[in-house]
């Protein structure tokens, strides 16, 4: 890797031993995939993955110290992903006991050295930072140095943004020094598709499922789809940015994609359409057949499969506004159509503080509320992060969550149902 | 035995006894609960993965195409690599993904007294060859050596 004369002196340590060990990781992981250069940040804000204060994760706070304590952390503001506890969800004594005094010990100590290193504020904690409530949002060709995978790819996808799946800590690590290698997705080559997926079903497709089942089959690759715009439109609306955001975090998770293309609708797709395409690109056709295939291969990780759900979560990652207002319709029409008054299994939709505070501005708080959905800031595959979760019958229409806990996916109607009318 | 080259990603020599993983590894999945409840074994969490879930992972060859799922996958290798639970070594058949590099580097420059080589870019003939159980021998040239 070429480094110009600063880089070179940072590198050499001319500014301390820390930033030196800092830069060295930088160096070190763009040399991994042959990067020639390190590329100046251009976002105004940074987004950590990092948010939870697990006693587990103690080497990750003693390395933010030595940040601190080398006073080398950067001018550049920064959200993070959501807090892992809120007393507003529900939790058994046990799950209380375990949270406060097993796992996440650390979290306040944690959350002071986030706010030396650079939080935004207080309310920053969320997955979705790039919602215009939050006002972490890239513009276009912005070059990040983010982790969360979900706000990776939407970022990248939807705003046109150019940031790698960097990992958590190098997220940090890259935003001090002011630059990241330049390599993947950062290039032009990185961000043509080598894959053309084709939606031919017959309705439009879950965004979770469709997101599930492109991850798993194309993996880091660059997926271009076709079709899709025939259910979400031309124009990034909001309806449509929301059901990326959860496509999107579905194909990071259950894959590795950082990046995909939705002919006509994304920036970057519409600018170029097929030129996008790299020759020999292979082909992925996806119809109603090939989605009940991907989602009854998901394995039921309950004791009891038949279990009676005891929660629901939705919103991972958060919510949106739009998501959030159309849900309230959504549950409030089919508890009356089931004739009942509120929810039959406590679920708990989570959003962006930030979001929740301009949510209960509208008249759709009140009636939420009074369906006896409650909302929450909380993450949660935080929240399930433990073996006294794993006994416990959650449902959840997030791939992500499903992926990552033993929480059961369902199609957003089955949710509604579950929730208004009984049942699984 | 078959002899095998690849790239190194972080250098070192080591001898290990293989588990095998033929498709992505999710890191977090694999690690955190392991990690979290003090699995001294360091069991594989991960319910989707056919082939590892359940198997220890501490101080194996991990042998597996590349790394999938949630990007503090880096941190949390780096995690276990600080608290001495990390595998004896990862060989990928791929191109080392950007989130296991992340893990291997930030072991490599920020954790004292730890030696976890890294070789990618083994090829399918690697992955399709090497089962549980087998020895696996990383050379200091990077050579892996692989004995039934």
């Amino acid at each position: 890797m070429i480094l110009t004369a600063e880089q070179q002196a940072i590198l050499n340590g001319e500014k301390g031993e820390t930033m030196a060990k800092v830069m060295k990781t930088l160096v070190m992981y763009g040399d991994a995939f042959e990067a020639e250069k390190l590329v100046p940040i251009t976002s105004k804000y940074n987004h950590l993955v990092t948010s939870f204060g697990l006693k587990v994760m103690s080497p990750v706070y003693d390395l933010m110290q030595q940040i601190l304590d080398a006073d080398v952390a950067s001018g550049q503001k920064f959200s993070v992903d959501p807090r892992p506890l809120d007393s507003n969800v529900p939790a058994s004594f046990l799950q209380k006991f375990v949270f406060k005094n097993f796992m996440y010990t650390k979290q306040d100590f944690y959350e002071k050295q986030l706010h030396k290193l650079g939080l935004i504020d207080e309310n920053a904690f969320t997955c979705a930072c790039y919602m215009d409530e939050v006002g972490n949002k890239p513009k276009k060709g912005d070059v990040l140095s983010w982790a969360e995978s979900s706000a990776v790819v939407y970022a990248n996808s939807v705003l046109g943004a150019r940031c790698n799946r960097n990992s958590g800590i190098l997220d940090i690590m890259g935003s001090i020094v002011g630059y990241v290698p330049y390599f993947g997705l950062l290039t032009d080559e990185g961000r043509k598709a080598t894959w053309v997926v084709k939606i031919e079903t017959t309705k439009k497709p879950e965004a979770q499922l469709l997101g599930s089942a492109i991850g798993m089959k194309v993996m880091e690759d660059v997926p271009y789809v076709v079709g899709l715009d025939k259910w979400l439109g031309t124009e990034l609306n909001d309806a449509a940015c929301t059901y990326l955001k959860d496509f999107g975090a579905a194909t990071a998770s259950n894959g590795a994609v950082g990046l995909y293309h939705i002919e006509n609708l994304t920036p970057e797709a519409k600018e170029s359409g097929k030129d996008l395409i790299v020759e020999g690109a292979k082909e992925y056709i996806i119809d109603d057949a090939e989605l009940e295939r991907v989602k009854a291969n998901y394995p039921v990780m309950w004791k009891n499969p038949d279990a009676k759900p005891k929660l629901c979560f939705m919103g991972c990652p958060h919510m949106s506004l739009e998501q959030l207002k159309t849900w309230t319709d959504k549950v409030e029409a089919a508890l009356k159509e089931n004739g009942n008054k509120k929810v039959l299994i406590p679920t708990v939709f989570t959003a962006a503080p930030k979001v929740l505070e301009a949510f209960n501005k509208t008249e759709y708080a009140a009636r939420l509320k009074a369906t006896g959905v409650i909302t929450s800031y909380i993450c949660p595959l935080m929240y399930m992060n433990n073996p006294l979760c794993k006994t416990m019958p959650v449902i959840t229409s997030s791939n992500k969550l499903r992926t990552y806990t033993s929480a059961r996916y369902y199609t957003d109607d089955e949710i509604l149902t579950a929730i208004t009318k009984g049942g699984k | 035995m078959k002899k095998f080259k690849g790239r190194i990603v972080t250098p070192g020599t080591v001898s290990a006894e293989a588990v095998v993983s033929t498709e992505g590894f999710n890191t977090l999945a694999s690690f955190q609960m392991a990690l979290q409840f003090g699995d001294k074994q360091v069991k594989c969490g991960d319910q989707n993965n056919a082939d590892l879930y359940g198997k220890p992972l501490i101080n194996k060859a991990l042998c597996l195409p590349q790394t999938i799922g949630s990007t503090t996958g880096g941190l949390v290798l780096y995690c276990a690599c600080a608290m001495k639970k990390n595998p004896a070594c990862m060989l990928f058949a791929n191109h080392i993904d950007s989130l296991a590099a992340a893990g291997a580097v930030l072991a490599d420059v920020w954790v004292e007294d730890i030696t976890m080589p890294v070789i990618d870019c083994l090829g399918d003939e690697f992955i399709n060859y090497v089962k549980d159980g087998m020895k696996i021998t990383i050379e200091e040239d990077g050579t892996v050596v692989v004995e039934d």
